[in-house]
């Protein structure tokens, strides 16, 4: 099929459009990192007239909390992701395989918990972690996390398994597997790349947080990223390190794009599995 | 066959438990655990004053001119930045369903503001609009910081949360185009029907359902903003929403008792707004995914 080229001028610019606005204001921290902190307040430009590293050096120096609020952004999300994870795959596969009352319950009360509103929780929880010695640790963090982290996982994971062709077991078992064998065999190279987009999505989730993480830690010790971002001190209070927080956004910004860019597809199946059938 | 559904029955509620009994611990006790807290005089900076008030907390709250114009502001963000979020991605969605060429390419684009931390992207656009260190004032000539004002943050504050969430509604409302069969759309070209027309009685109709989840999800998600205002203006020049003031009173002010009243109706307005979407304007989730 060919296309007038006027037709193929008016998709070039509506696609230049969307990529733009996709992109400037990465572009933009990118830029801002770059720059001389003594010239930002001054210079204006978008891009660095004198580009240096020296605000990820300094970022990585010893005594910074910004690697250590890495570790804990890494290790709280990504324990937060494997437990919801085994939790929701194990309801999943009865919500997509077994008959039973209450199955309709399960989802939509995991949908109304997705809409929960944090602010909510946040009070008793404050409240109770300080008394239980969970404020300002890991699981202090965990278990909050659990709130967003296990509907989606359980939404995304119900709505892959229900796609799975579950027959193909039994079709295994007839060519003489044993079911531990049709399972692992069959079933679970199916039932990876979906488990695995659902747990992506959970990680962004959790690696996104900002509420919990602000006011269920005080200090370094389990602070994570986007908490440590907000509170990043200047040479004053009134001074913003401008700098330092651009080099920290894009260290932080560098992973998550990388897997968006790698893993796509699975990622746009996993945001509209658990809204829009088709 | 029953002791077979029996059984099966069994290892479903098995199978589902640890997930069920752990979203309403995480939840449901806390919840609970906040009404408590909130018939309570419970100031953290005066714990000896602890005593059982009713609902007084409650009248406080309702009583003052703070709570109403941080719902004001909420409402003003939610409805600004999910107006401008679906018109927005209704043309990246029809952008990545129609384009000849490079819809990949729009895809890959699209899901970078959804990966970004949300505080990421609110320093990214403070900075741009800061008169001090963003090339905005200058490119468009301004002569006031933006954030001096309380309309100029509003702005900036949108900007930011539609530049954000704008993919996920994209994505969504792709899913639903994808359900729009094309013979229709012949079947009208071939009556005359401009693409107007074919948008406005086709499109839009057949799409609905998927319309009402996406602006129920988005709608939900915008009223508990908290990241974007926190970093960008922190509640100042009459920015502050409903959950900064609750964060506020519980954190700053820690006084629990007052906190956890606002918690509760944030609760209660949330819970207002789905049943307005799902009974008022039937929004269901369960009939898009053929089951209910």
């Amino acid at each position: 099929m060919s296309h007038a080229p006027r037709d193929r001028v008016k998709w070039l610019i509506a696609i230049s459009v969307v990529v733009l606005y996709a992109l400037i204001p990465v572009l933009w921290m990118i830029s801002l990192s770059l720059k001389k902190s003594s010239t930002i307040g001054t210079d204006t430009s978008f891009f660095p007239s004198d580009p240096t590293l020296d605000n990820y050096s300094a970022l990585f120096k010893s005594g910074s909390d910004f690697s250590r609020a890495l570790v804990n952004s890494f290790g709280i999300a990504a324990i937060a992701t494997l437990i919801a994870i085994v939790l929701a795959a194990m309801a999943a596969y009865a919500l997509a395989r077994l008959q039973f009352a209450g199955k309709a319950l399960i989802l939509s009360g995991s949908l109304a918990i997705a809409m929960f509103p944090p602010i909510s929780i946040v009070g008793s929880l404050f409240n109770v972690w300080r008394n239980v010695g969970l404020f300002d640790t890991w699981p202090g963090l965990i278990i909050p996390y659990m709130t967003f982290s296990l509907p989606l996982a359980i939404y995304t994971l119900s709505a892959f398994y229900r796609e799975i062709p579950w027959e193909l077991e039994q079709a295994a078992q007839v060519d003489g597997a044993t079911p531990f064998q049709a399972f692992t065999k069959v079933i679970l190279p199916l039932a990876a790349p979906g488990t695995f987009t659902a747990a992506i999505l959970v990680f962004i989730f959790a690696w996104n947080d900002f509420l919990f993480a602000n006011t269920l830690t005080s200090t370094a010790n389990a602070r994570t990223v986007p908490a440590t971002l907000a509170f990043f001190t200047g040479a004053s209070q009134f001074d913003q390190p401008i700098a330092a927080i651009a080099a920290a956004a894009v260290v932080v910004t560098v992973p998550i794009i990388v897997v968006v860019l790698i893993f796509q597809r699975r990622i746009v199946a996993g945001l509209t599995a658990g809204a829009v059938k088709g | 066959m029953s002791d077979r559904s029996r059984s099966e029955r069994r290892t479903a509620w098995l199978l589902c438990a640890p997930a069920v009994t752990v979203m309403l611990l995480v939840t449901g006790y806390p919840i609970v655990y906040a009404f408590i807290l909130s018939l309570q005089r419970y100031d953290l900076r005066f714990p000896a004053q602890k005593k059982f008030v009713g609902f007084a907390n409650y009248s406080d709250v309702l009583t003052s001119h703070t709570w109403w114009t941080d719902v004001f502001n909420t409402v003003v963000i939610t409805v600004f930045s999910v107006g401008l979020e679906l018109l927005l991605g209704m043309c990246i969605a029809l952008v990545m369903h129609r384009a000849i060429f490079g819809r990949g390419l729009v895809r890959t684009s699209v899901l970078i503001p959804y990966g970004i931390v949300t505080v990421v992207a609110a320093f990214a656009w403070l900075y741009a609009f800061q008169k001090t260190s963003g090339f905005v004032p200058s490119l468009l000539g301004l002569s006031q910081d933006p954030f001096a004002s309380r309309s100029g943050s509003f702005l900036v504050i949108i900007l930011t949360e539609v530049w954000k969430t704008t993919p996920f509604m994209a994505l969504l409302l792709l899913a639903g185009l994808a359900l729009v069969p094309d013979e229709l759309h012949e079947a009208a070209k071939i009556d005359g029907a401009t693409v107007w027309q074919r948008f406005w009685r086709i499109t839009i109709p057949l799409m609905r359902p998927a319309i009402l989840v996406a602006l129920l999800f988005r709608t939900l998600d915008a009223f508990r903003v908290f990241d974007t205002v926190f970093i960008q203006t922190g509640g100042a020049n009459k920015t502050e929403t409903v959950s900064i003031l609750g964060y506020h009173e519980l954190i700053t002010r820690l006084n629990i008792g007052e906190g956890s009243a606002i918690s509760v109706l944030i609760f209660i307005c949330v819970i207002l707004i789905a049943v307005v979407f799902v009974k008022g304007f039937g929004a269901s989730t369960a009939q898009q995914r053929g089951e209910a």
